[in-house]
């Protein structure tokens, strides 16, 4: 029997230890899971490198778990928003690491992880300094740069529902990073509205696999953030 | 300043962008950007369909919700609440840029800080050592859209011009550029240089050269 169901978001990530790397999925607050990172705070793990495509908005989510203390480096495309002071103020005091992505090449490193793909040449950043060191090669007449898998220990998504095999659908823009940050972490957790039973969930509706889910623990339907 | 260049009226963002929407082609698929770009949407015209693309997962995104249909987990690329016309579609990031990239998009619109003459666009930092940089979907856009629109004033608030020999700032792409609408006129990127498409009345060639400072040829 099959069942990746969690009583709570605690047991989901219980065993996240120091210096872990996680992906977190979500576009703004759209797909962020607020009760996942807020069970993260709660367990304290420490030197953590976070991959997500933003860097916190306002003072919930990544935003509380960067304030937590707890990131040592973050990965991402779109850190500087009106409402991202929590990492500007870190980021600015020295205390946090920034690699800076190209959201496309942030999406591909990380389906590239989870698809076994050694590395890919893209167009994307091609002469500008995000390509800067990077191997480069001409193939038909166009130029492109080399870049590398991102891969994570834990992968932290939101969903609408989920059954106990983990397939998961999404809603609307909130599905976002969530099909493909699924895809490239050791231990995948999913927060869901709820949890139905198997076959509940039309079969072609369901966005990702449960191969790739480990956890999904019910949190009901708060409005996003 | 010649009397001729004082006598003239820059156009307004709204009259820059309405010149943006009457240029698209009925069926076109188009990415607008964050910022100034923004108030293109406000303009498109009705009797063209015209799909936007938002590069968080939408194609045929709609306009502004009314205040009881807001629902945050349909946003924008600058996570505002939109709507989605009959028709749209949402997926996920990889297919979003995979459109973008895979050069599947007729145009994209975005902001600039410098425009070179070559087409080269610089629009995601500055050389500014306190900014936080930034970059997001900008670099997919500009290699990927078969078209790049740049929406932008033509000088700085310190009145420097836009319109450059080499970008000074960090680029987002090179040679991308294919159009500039600004509040100087609209200006084509050709492999002669800059080309005056249209200007704003009262504002002759010779003046326009003389503020943007660069060489604007005439069509």
């Amino acid at each position: 029997m099959i069942d990746k169901t969690r009583p709570d978001t605690r047991s989901c990530v219980a065993d996240i230890p120091d210096g872990a790397t996680l992906l977190v999925g979500g576009f703004g607050g759209a797909g962020m899971p607020h009760e996942l990172i807020e069970a993260v705070i709660a367990r304290a793990p420490r030197d953590l490198t976070i991959i997500s495509n933003n860097a916190g908005n306002g003072t919930t989510g990544l935003a509380a778990l960067l304030a937590a203390g707890l990131v040592r480096k973050v990965v991402c495309s779109f850190p500087r928003q009106a409402d991202s002071f929590v990492f500007d103020q870190l980021y600015r005091e020295g205390k946090l690491e920034l690699e800076l992505v190209p959201q496309g090449n942030l999406v591909e490193r990380i389906r590239a992880g989870g698809a076994g793909i050694g590395a890919f040449f893209t167009p994307t950043g091609y002469g500008t300094p995000i390509a800067a060191g990077k191997e480069t090669r001409q193939i038909d007449g166009r130029n492109y740069v080399l870049e590398y898998p991102l891969k994570a220990d834990f992968a932290l998504i939101k969903a609408r529902r989920g059954d106990r095999w983990g397939n998961l659908t999404y809603r609307k823009t909130a599905r976002n990073f969530g099909p493909v940050m699924a895809t490239a972490a050791k231990v995948t957790v999913a927060q869901v509205e709820d949890i139905v039973p198997l076959g509940a969930l039309d079969p072609e509706d369901i966005v990702t696999p449960g191969v790739f889910v480990d956890r999904l623990v019910a949190i009901g339907t708060g409005a996003a953030q | 300043m010649s009397e001729i260049a004082t006598a003239f009226k820059p156009w307004t963002r709204a009259e820059m962008a309405q010149r943006i929407a009457a240029d698209i082609p009925d069926g076109a698929i188009v990415n607008i950007g964050i910022g100034m770009p923004e108030l293109v949407a406000d303009f498109l015209p009705q009797d063209k369909e015209i799909l936007l693309h938002s590069e968080n997962g939408i194609l045929g995104m709609g306009p502004k919700p009314s205040p009881n249909e807001v629902d945050y987990d349909l946003i924008n690329a600058g996570k505002q609440p939109v709507t989605l016309l009959e028709g749209g579609a949402f997926f996920d990031h990889s297919l979003s840029f995979a459109m973008m990239r895979g050069g599947h998009l007729d145009i994209a619109i975005l902001g600039a800080f410098q425009v070179a003459v070559n087409g080269d666009l610089a629009n995601w930092a500055t050389n500014d050592p306190n900014a936080i940089p930034a970059v997001g979907g900008a670099m997919d856009l500009a290699v990927g859209a078969r078209n790049v629109f740049v929406m932008m004033e033509l000088l700085t608030k310190k009145g420097e011009s836009k319109l450059v020999e080499h970008c000074t700032y960090p680029l987002t792409g090179l040679g991308c550029v294919s159009r500039v609408y600004t509040d100087h006129g609209v200006i084509d990127i050709t492999p002669e240089g800059f080309v005056a498409r249209q200007l704003p009345p009262g504002l002759d060639l010779d003046a326009l050269n003389q503020r943007a400072g660069i060489a604007i040829r005439a069509s």
